[in-house]
Formats: C-alpha cells, structure tokens, sequence
C-alpha cells in the first residue's frame, strides 16, 4: 500500500518535467532528423521525402563549405589560445592562492565569462574599429600599417578567435584551479625533496595529473566553439547589416537557409552536420576517460 | 657555519620573495588586460566624440557627458528590453528550479527502472546543443501563436538537463536514506519531505543553479533573435546587437547602451560570486 503510493507519488512528481522534456527537447530533436531528410520548404506546399538528397547537396553548397571551415578555425583558434594560457594562469594563481590579491585574480579573469554577450563584443568592436580602435593606433607605434580587422575576411576570423578566447578564458581557468586544488599535495611535496623545480612540477607532474580536466576543458570549448554564432553577428555585421561582410558560422547559415531562403529542411540537414560534429567529439571525451580508468 | 646556513636561509627566503612578487606582477597585469575592455566599454559611454578618438585613450573621460545615454533611451525601447530581459530570465530561472528540484530528487531517491530510462533519455538530449533544435522549436512557438511574446522566449528555457543532473548528485551526496526513511516511519508525505527536508538541504546548490539559469537566459541570444522579430519584444541582447546595425549609430552610444546592461549584470555577479563559481566549478566535475 505504502510502496503503491511512494511509486505514484515519483511518477506523478517526475511527469511535468518529462512532459516538458519530450514536448521541448525530444520532441524538436526528433523533428530536426526528421526534416534534414525532407523537402521542406515553406512556400510549397508539398514536402517530399527526399532520403540524403539535402547531405549530398550540403557536400557541393559553396557556402556551406565556407561555413564549416570559418567555424572549425574558431573552434580550435580559440581552443589554442585558451588551454594552455588558462593552465599557465591556474597554475600561477594557485601557486598565490593564499596571497589577498587571489580573489582579485580569480573574479577579474572570470568576469569577462559572465557579463553579456553582445555589450562585451561591442567594447571589442571599437578596440578593432579601423579608425578609432586603440589596436591600429597602438600597432602604429610599431610601424605597422593599421589593418581592417573587422573588414578584412581572414582579419575578422581572427577578430573573432580573439573575442572567444577572451571570454572562454575564465571558465577554463576556473576547471583547472578546481583540478588544481585536487591534485594530492605530498606528490609535490616528493618532488620537491628530490630536488624538482616548480617549472619541472609543472609540466611533468601537473599536466599529466590534470590530463581528464584538460580534456574536459577541450570538449567543452570545442562544443561552444562549433556552436559560434552571437560573437561573429556583432564583431562581423556592419552597419548596413550587409551580409557579405559577416563571419559565415554554421549557425549563421543555417538560419538564413532556414529564415530567409524558406529550406527549412536543408538548414535541418545543417543542423544534423553539426549534431554529428558534437556527438564525435563528446564521444572522443567518453572513450578516452575510459581508456584512462582502465590503465 | 652556522653564519652560512642562515644565510643561505635567507637568500632562499629572498629568492621566494621574489619569485612571489613576479607572479603577482604578471597575474595582476593579465588581470587588469581582462578586465581593460570592460572598463573602456564604460568609459567611453560618457565620453565626447571627440574624446573617443583621442589617443591614448582616456579611462576617466576629460569632459564627462551623459548626452550617449539620453539619446540611446530617446532612439530606443532600451527600458522595455531590459524589462524583457529581466522578467525572461527570472521566470526561467524559476521554472528550471522547479523542475530540476524535483525531478533531480525524484531520480536520485526513487529507484524504479522507469526512472533510469527517464534520466538516461535527460542526459542524452544534455549533449545536444540548442542550436540543433532551434528551428523545430520555433514552429512550436509559431504555431502555439506565441513569437514576440515572453511566453515564447521562455519555450526554449524552461528545462535544463544540466540542473537536473546537478541537482540529483547532490541529493545524493548530501541527503541520507535513513533521514528519509526516518520521516516516512514517523508518518510524514511525500510532499511534505521534499518541501521541508529535501528542498532547505538542497539551498546552496539550488543558488548555484539559479544563478547559472539566471545568466543563462540573460546572455541568450540566437533564440531570442529568432522568437522576438517585433522591436517591442527584443530581449537587451538582440535589441543592442540590431541597434548597431542601424544607420546612424555612432560607438559613444552603442558604449553607453551596452554600459547600462552592463553594470547591473556585473553588480549581481559579484554579489552572487561564490554561487556561481560553486556552479560553474560543478560543470566540471563529473562523476
């Protein structure tokens, strides 16, 4: 009777959520698969079945092309820039974390993570504007020629790389200070004894130790890297709006194939390109944490 | 000898120091590199046109002016987007609070196999990013009659599979069968061990995750974008981001928007500070 009633009370407690969950999320995941494999437009009224017809024209679509690529460079751009700096700066303020100034450390790196997307690409913007940005003013006390960073195709990559990496910074620090405060002290303090350096520590005792963090980090940056799109909208779209000056992202093509040219179904064969990208990376993190657990 | 050793010492003390201070120096200067661009995104807010273009650049403006600021709040709802952003983003922090809340002690506590299926079905739609789903999603919006309206925007935030994760490890770490099993013998509902034991355990965890749902919806962007095509209902973010695509725009005024979003995000943020950091670092840790 009791048991009867603890059961009910799970099923029924669970039930909004799930409903929720299979209306919002599996429900729309579902639908995506489903119209990647249609002809979906929505000015015509029939919407065939088409099988992979969408994947083999996605293969020859010029912009598409140009669109995974940008994205892939972004991707792993930021990933470049952010691993090895956010171990430095982990490293280091461990190193300080009982020094006052820790806390400091910690929330002004961090910040950038949190504060708005857009306001913060647009402090960006006018740190690259051509005319009136402080980094063609400050490159000119080098010589160097002030360069279009927001105009130029390569330049605006770049532009982009660099605005991510800024905010992808402080959560990749704050992982690795978490795996730092993990990592067993008398390993360090051995170390120490047989006459290691900090530096030596560092790299032969820290970065193999914090290899599943490392890991961990690369996925998720990877992932939100894939997914660029808010920061390649500001940064890259001038004051007309014109297209043709805008960081072409997967996000970017696949809601003008779906909002302005009307193919919802080949946006959604998109969609699955970029379901597929995630899956094989999340899969990589799986496969390697268990190869680790096993050894 | 002895002279020798404490000198040694000494020098050893020294060279610490020194060590210490130097990287005091480098974290301090990265530090303030980070934050340099959010300083100047303020500051430029209230300065001239002609200041702006002044080199070096000036971090206290010469001749402040709140000119930028009166005329975003003339050419744009800026008040109302901000309105939208803060009703959008409580009440979708409220609602994956509910959910996760319950859901995560459901399938932390209550061993049925149902419930495993329900929680690996959960974790399997975590990995899929958003983006994915978007464009179905907003079918659901069109066709419920809701684009343009906060009811819309919510559509997308109302569950997060992360929270449900977070909260049903904690529940396991955090509250014992036996405190459970005791409620129950001295006669206590169902209800009633979730509102008033399971819920008040579960406070610092639940602060984390609201916080983290909070900024969530806050930063959101490509789904407002594509929910919200009427000026009236753009959240902060689409409403600044089209406003800079606008034709008069100069940076004095896109400054001193994006200031006035800003500086309450970042005041909440170091007032909430350890919750989110204990959130953020909770991402990280997968057991």
């Amino acid at each position: 009777m009791l048991r009867r009633k603890r059961w009910l009370f799970a099923m029924l407690a669970i039930l909004p959520t799930l409903a929720i969950f299979a209306w919002l999320r599996m429900f729309p995941i579902v639908e995506t698969l489903r119209l990647s494999l249609h002809k979906w437009d929505i000015l015509s009224k029939n919407k065939p079945f088409i099988g992979l017809a969408n994947f083999q024209e996605l293969m020859g679509d010029r912009l598409f092309h140009e669109a995974l690529l940008n994205t892939t460079i972004i991707a792993f751009g930021v990933l470049a820039i952010t691993i090895p700096t956010a171990m430095v700066l982990a490293a280091l303020i461990h190193y300080r974390t009982r020094s006052r100034a820790s806390g400091f450390y910690e929330t002004a790196i961090f910040l950038p993570h949190v504060v708005s997307l857009v306001p913060a690409a647009m402090a960006w913007k006018w740190i690259f504007d051509a005319r009136l940005g402080p980094l063609n003013a400050l490159l000119s006390f080098f010589g160097i020629q002030p360069q279009a960073w927001l105009f130029d195709p390569t330049l605006s990559i770049i532009s982009v790389i660099v605005l991510c990496s800024w905010q992808a910074l402080g959560y990749a620090v704050l992982i690795y200070l978490v795996g730092f405060k993990s990592l067993p002290v008398s390993l360090y303090e051995a170390a120490k004894l047989d006459g290691a350096s900090g530096t030596q520590s560092f790299w032969f005792l820290s970065i193999p130790m914090l290899k599943p963090i490392t890991l961990y980090v690369s996925v998720v940056t990877l992932v939100s890297g894939f997914n660029v799109y808010a920061q390649a909208f500001v940064l890259a779209s001038d004051a007309q709006g014109a297209p043709g000056r805008q960081v072409r992202v997967l996000v970017l093509d696949m809601l003008e194939n779906s909002f302005r040219n009307y193919r919802v179904g080949y946006a959604a064969s998109e969609a699955v390109v970029l379901l597929l990208i995630v899956l094989v990376l999340t899969l990589i993190q799986f496969s390697l944490l268990r190869e680790r657990g096993r050894a | 000898m002895t002279r020798n050793v404490s000198q040694s010492g000494k020098s050893r003390k020294m060279r610490r120091m020194i060590v210490d201070r130097g990287i005091d120096v480098v974290l301090m200067t990265f530090s303030l590199l980070m934050l340099l661009p959010l300083v100047f995104l303020v500051s430029n807010g209230f300065k001239t046109p002609q200041e702006m273009l002044a080199w070096p650049p000036t971090i206290i403006p010469a001749n402040p002016t709140v000119d930028n600021f009166a005329a975003v709040l003339q050419d744009t709802p800026l008040l109302r987007w901000i309105l939208n952003s803060i009703l959008f983003a409580v009440l979708s922090t409220l609602a994956i609070l509910a959910t996760s809340s319950i859901a995560g002690y459901i399938l932390a506590k209550f061993r049925y196999r149902s419930l495993n299926v329900v929680f690996a079905l959960i974790l399997a739609t975590a990995i899929v990013p958003f983006e994915v789903y978007m464009i179905p999603l907003y079918f659901q919006a069109q066709s419920l009659g809701i684009l343009n309206s906060l009811w819309g925007l919510l559509l997308g935030y109302l569950v997060m599979s992360f929270g449900i994760f977070l909260i049903r490890q904690n529940v396991i770490h955090s509250i014992p069968d036996e405190l459970i099993e005791a409620a129950r013998i001295d006669g206590a509902g169902e209800l009633w061990i979730f509102f008033r034991i399971v819920l008040p355990l579960l406070r610092g965890a639940l602060g984390a995750l609201g916080v983290l749902a909070f900024f969530q919806a806050w930063t959101a962007f490509a789904w407002p974008m594509i929910v919200a095509t009427n000026r009236e209902a753009y959240t902060i973010e689409v409403g600044l981001a089209l406003f800079q695509t606008g034709f008069t725009v100069d940076l004095g005024r896109l400054s001193a928007a994006s200031a006035l979003v800003l500086i309450p995000s970042i005041t909440l943020f170091v007032i909430l500070r350890r919750n989110f950091v204990q959130g953020v670092a909770s991402t990280g840790l997968k057991e």
